[in-house]
């Protein structure tokens, strides 16, 4: 099963888990099963189309999926698929 | 109001990095745990600065340095529990910007550094209506 490791800030949504297992075969599909079995967690992810949101970046491995196939980035049993913030900041306010 | 103690261990390693990386922004993880609403901050890890250009006002993190981090925490058995990061000839106090792309639960540490030396240092949250931070201590 592949496993996506969910980011703490999102663990509200999650149950606090820090982790979800899949048998999903394709990334947009592992992505599908975590929001069908937590779906507060949809909005954090995905926007009104069911499209991952432009400030959050999946990765596969050390991979980002918009340099493999987006959504239909295959999984293998033993990925590890990450969801990741943008995370930033500074000083400056402009 | 919130319930958050800092280790000192972390504290040095944040001032150290931060006068370290003077006149730029220091930017790294803190780890730790929650229990019963009470938040301890155990360790602060440093990482690069990794936002192009201009570091003396900015700091980015690259999603690689994020997902080490959280699989850091997953097996040494904590909590990726928030961020710090210095803010070289300003005042220890979140910009507009700092708001902007803040994340609710995370604890942002903000040391200022001043001529390279660490000064006041404080520690804000962003509320669940992502409009305010609200200060730890």
């Amino acid at each position: 099963m592949a496993t996506l490791i969910i980011p703490t800030p999102l663990r509200k949504y999650t149950e606090d888990q820090a982790t979800f297992n899949t048998e999903a075969t394709t990334v947009g599909q592992a992505i599908k099963d975590l929001t069908q079995k937590y779906s507060n967690i949809s909005p954090q992810i995905l926007d009104a189309n069911g499209k991952i949101r432009s400030f959050v970046k999946i990765f596969v491995g050390e991979d980002d999926i918009r340099g493999i196939d987006g959504d239909n980035t295959p999984l293998q049993p033993d990925t590890i698929v990450s969801i990741v913030p943008a995370i930033a900041g500074g000083s400056s306010n402009f | 109001m919130y319930h958050t103690i800092f280790n000192q261990k972390a504290e040095i390693i944040i001032r150290t990095h931060a006068e370290k990386e003077f006149p730029n922004e220091c930017v790294g993880f803190l780890y730790g745990f929650e229990q019963n609403g009470k938040r301890t901050i155990e360790l602060a890890r440093p990482i690069a600065n990794s936002k192009e250009g201009d570091q003396r006002r900015r700091f980015e993190i690259s999603p690689i340095d994020y997902i080490k981090a959280e699989q850091y925490a997953l097996t040494h058995q904590t909590t990726l529990i928030g961020v710090y990061h210095s803010h070289p000839q300003h005042p220890a106090i979140p910009s507009e910007h700092d708001l902007k792309q803040a994340l609710p639960f995370f604890s942002y540490i903000i040391v200022s550094v001043i001529d390279g030396q660490s000064d006041i240092l404080s520690s804000w949250r962003l509320n669940e209506e992502k409009n305010i931070f609200e200060q730890e201590f």
